[in-house]
């Protein structure tokens, strides 16, 4: 599996907006339904189910990443998306820092295995000083596109 | 530190095997002691107890084996507290 096999091409963004936790969230949630997802109403939901996931425990797992995610029954596959922000945000990560590249992740019900191999792929990228920093040098989609594809 | 490691096994139970919020509990609890504490699994490089970037790369769907590797000086204490964390977020 790589990135490039759940990330949703027309969804990326290397320049997010917003600056907060909620605002990232739902930004990045709106990129997928611009890119074809989700139908009137489940966009809301989506951003609920995944603010309620983060007061568990916050999916800012450490050097400035963030992988926010959640299931629902709105899509059959596992679809994601990626954003850098060039400012950084502050999301109550593990080590406190604030994070400027976030994996949102949707996935169906009923494939739990999916969701860990998408999260054993993400954090094999992340792991990678190499990559991230190409990501966040990255200024376009294509760009990103490319370095999410070219991984082995 | 010195002597052996003490080994321990078990079973992912949690139908959604090992994911992001039993690893951040398990991380969580290994952090508080001075032992270090590996996580072994067949086919994978041993992962790094104290890291949720690096646990994540386990990815341990139920029904799998994984191997406790903990050595130091509070080791019996931080098994309890890394078993008693996956235990108690079994369900989430």
């Amino acid at each position: 599996m790589r990135m490039s096999d759940f990330v949703v091409r027309e969804s990326i963004s290397p320049e997010l907006t917003a600056a907060t936790k909620e605002g990232v969230i739902r930004e990045m949630v709106e990129n997928l339904r611009v890119a074809g997802y989700f139908k009137g109403g489940e966009q809301d939901d989506i951003v609920k189910a995944i603010l309620k996931r983060e007061q568990l425990g916050s999916t800012g797992i450490g050097r400035g990443v963030a992988i926010p995610h959640t299931k629902h029954a709105s899509v059959d596959r596992l679809i994601g998306t990626i954003g850098i922000s060039r400012t950084g945000v502050s999301f109550e990560s593990l080590d406190g820092e604030p994070v400027n590249v976030f994996v949102l992740l949707v996935s169906p019900q009923d494939r739990p295995s999916d969701h860990l191999r998408a999260l054993e792929n993400v954090s094999r990228c992340l792991r990678d000083d190499t990559f991230v920093k190409s990501l966040r040098h990255a200024t376009t989609r294509e760009a990103i596109w490319t370095l999410l594809d070219d991984q082995s | 530190m010195s002597g052996e490691p003490i080994r321990y096994t078990l079973t992912i139970a949690n139908p959604q095997g090992l994911h992001m919020r039993p690893i951040a509990a398990l991380v969580e609890a290994a952090s508080r002691f001075q032992s270090s504490v590996t996580i072994l699994k067949d086919g994978q490089p041993p992962a790094n107890g104290k890291s949720v970037m690096s646990l994540l790369g386990l990815a341990a769907e139920k029904g799998t084996q994984i191997t406790f590797e903990i050595h130091g000086p509070d080791a019996g204490d931080a098994l309890k507290a890394v078993v008693d964390a996956i235990e108690r977020t079994c369900e989430e």
